[in-house]
């Protein structure tokens, strides 16, 4: 039997440097080739070929779809209230079951407060008021005409990993409990280009977001956000974005609140102050421990999260396993994502693939010999402006014991010696 | 190599742009749109408009009082809501005063909301689920002077309208620290 060299970590040609310098995280050396010998004679090639293998393949189709063996690669639904609103709710992204730092845009998370409307880009309007010089309609065919830019950004609802803020560890998987974050790269017109042509007034220093759909979802934010890197995003890496995302078109504010990407965008109401609407007051403001509450925090935490191995896929043997997560932050790009397989105790600092961008999903991996001892795993961000992810005790003594916003600490998960995985509070 | 390569096509178009000035261009990103919109009209504007500020801007003509929001509550709200406001399946609308700062917060429309105006805005833009933008202003009006009474913030005599509801003081209205520029 051969005896092979342990892999490196695919990606770019500076991986090689990087898991040189990285090394392996390791409980410990143990043989492990006489295991994978014994799996191999198991399930060994046949002596004729699979009868895919000799028979045609099937025809074209128009829009291809993922093999029938990953039927079970699903978004976990999380509908809030039942029947009465159906469409009210969210499904998540199955983190633990993809890789790389784009999500397929059937799997990216959503969040409805009154189901997904049915557009006819026909009808659709996008309208630009308040406190500009010269209110304008624009229909879809003429933002298509636009100029356009492409913004790789991660979207997370600001009630992402709310389940982790619970007094008792949910047994969820990863994307279950994390999986209100998708990554995709958007396409579409600057706001600041159609701020500019409606001529915005010098009182205006906010806006107001409104989507189509019939809960007419509505945010206010920061006029400076439309000046630095909004877009009304029309494409989603790379087709027309799909109607649980917002088509015909929706807001693009990268690193903020999920909910302040406002989906079927149809009007923009430049203000002099916010409107304070339900989902600014109500729900999406941040309860502390003292019963003030912070409104408008837009920006997201730095946060990251191993989705594999994690809470629910088993560990089938000691042996050599990657630990691969993503790592992201509102305030920019990722600078360091560290792994600890004892809980925190010591840290190793994990491969970032290439390319890292700014307020983007970024994956992160480290080879991981495990001996088959518990272990308990996490994983820690740092962005460029220095922000570091907190710890549960840090983010937890601020916040009420109701808050379920904005949590960003740091996720354990717990392996135990027969390779079960579970969600632990650390 | 490559930078070179990028040079060379830079300074080419450049010289395109130079040379072509009275014809069709390529734009640099910095120049305005095709300006494609087209003016929005007083009226598809007053139509669309449909955000409450909390000074009241926005608001309606029409009324409505707390008697008749009883009867509006019932045939539209309560099968969510529950009898009086009590919740379930949806949420609750009353209850939680001057729970905020304990370990079980209750976060209601009474105990938590800093605006009167947002509930105007809210129910009649979404409420309810199953036919938004459904009830009439009066109906809006009533039904928000029936919430706010439920929540003893107004009398049983209230009346609720444009003028009248800007003024409405919510129990938590200084309760939200602005993080907007933090």
């Amino acid at each position: 039997m051969k005896t092979r060299k342990l892999p490196a970590p695919a990606g770019d040609p500076s991986d090689r440097r990087n898991f040189l310098k990285h090394g392996i995280v390791s409980a410990g050396a143990v043989a492990v080739g006489a295991a994978t010998a014994k799996a191999h004679a198991a399930d060994p090639i046949g002596k004729d070929f699979p009868a895919f293998s000799v028979t045609p393949g099937a025809p074209f189709r128009g829009y291809g779809q993922p093999s029938r063996h990953e039927e079970k690669v699903l978004r976990a639904l999380t509908p809030g209230y039942g029947a009465i609103a159906p469409g009210t709710g969210s499904s998540r992204t199955p983190l633990q079951t993809l890789n790389g730092a784009l999500t397929p845009s059937g799997l990216h998370f959503e969040r409805h407060h009154n189901g997904v409307p049915d557009i006819d880009p026909a009808q659709h309007k996008l309208l630009i008021h308040g406190l500009v010089k010269k209110p304008l309609v624009f229909t879809e065919a003429a933002l298509l005409r636009y100029p356009m830019v492409s913004r790789t950004a991660f979207v997370e609802c600001a009630g992402n990993s709310g389940a982790n803020t619970l007094p008792a560890a949910p047994q969820a998987n990863c994307g279950a409990i994390h999986g209100l974050l998708s990554g995709s790269e958007w396409t579409g017109v600057s706001l600041s280009l159609l701020l500019d042509e409606a001529g915005v007034e010098p009182g205006a220093k906010w806006f107001l977001a409104e989507g189509a759909d019939s809960a007419a979802m509505s945010r206010s934010m920061l006029l400076d956000k439309a000046y630095d890197d909004a877009i009304v995003a029309l494409y989603q890496n790379g087709e027309r974005i799909r109607p649980e995302q917002g088509y015909p078109m929706r807001l693009l504010v990268p690193g903020y609140q999920g909910n302040l990407n406002v989906k079927w965008l149809r009007r923009l109401e430049l203000t002099e102050g916010p409107t304070h609407t339900k989902d600014e007051t109500s729900k999406y403001s941040m309860l502390m421990r003292d019963g003030k509450a912070r409104q408008f925090m837009f920006e997201l935490g730095v946060k990251s999260v191993i989705t594999r191995p994690s809470g629910g896929l088993g560990m089938p043997g000691a042996g050599l396993y990657e630990i691969s997560g993503l790592a992201w932050s509102g305030a920019g790009r990722i600078v360091k994502a560290e792994v600890s397989i004892d809980g925190g105790t010591s840290w190793r600092e994990a491969v970032l693939q290439a390319p890292v961008l700014s307020k983007a999903l970024t994956r992160f991996r480290l080879p991981w010999q495990w001996n088959g001892s518990p272990a308990m795993l996490q994983s820690r961000a740092t962005d460029e402006k220095g922000n570091v992810q907190p710890a549960r005790a840090e983010w937890t003594a601020q916040y009420s014991a109701a808050n379920r916003y904005h949590n960003n600490m740091i996720q354990t998960w717990a392996v135990k010696a027969d390779g079960s995985i579970s969600n632990v509070y650390l | 190599m490559f930078t070179c390569k990028c040079c060379a096509v830079s300074a080419a178009a450049l010289v395109l742009l130079g040379a072509c000035a009275n014809q069709s261009t390529v734009q640099q990103s910095s120049v305005p749109g095709p300006a494609l919109g087209r003016a929005a009209t007083a009226e598809e504007i007053k139509a669309w408009s449909i955000s409450i500020a909390p000074g009241g801007a926005g608001l309606p003509a029409g009324s409505g009082s707390v008697q008749q929001g009883v009867a509006v509550y019932a045939a539209k709200c309560a099968a969510c809501h529950g009898e009086k406001g009590n919740g379930k399946p949806a949420d609750a609308l009353v209850g939680g005063l001057g729970t905020l700062a304990t370990a079980e917060p209750v976060r209601t429309v009474g105990s938590y909301w800093p605006y009167a105006t947002t509930l105007f805005d809210y129910v009649r833009r979404a409420m309810p689920t199953s036919a938004p933008m459904s009830l009439t202003n009066d109906e809006v009006y009533a039904v928000t002077a029936y919430v706010l009474n439920i929540n003893g913030i107004v009398a049983g005599d209230a009346i609720m309208n444009a003028q009248s509801l800007p003024q409405v003081k919510m129990p938590n209205r200084d309760g939200f620290v602005d993080y907007s520029r933090k």
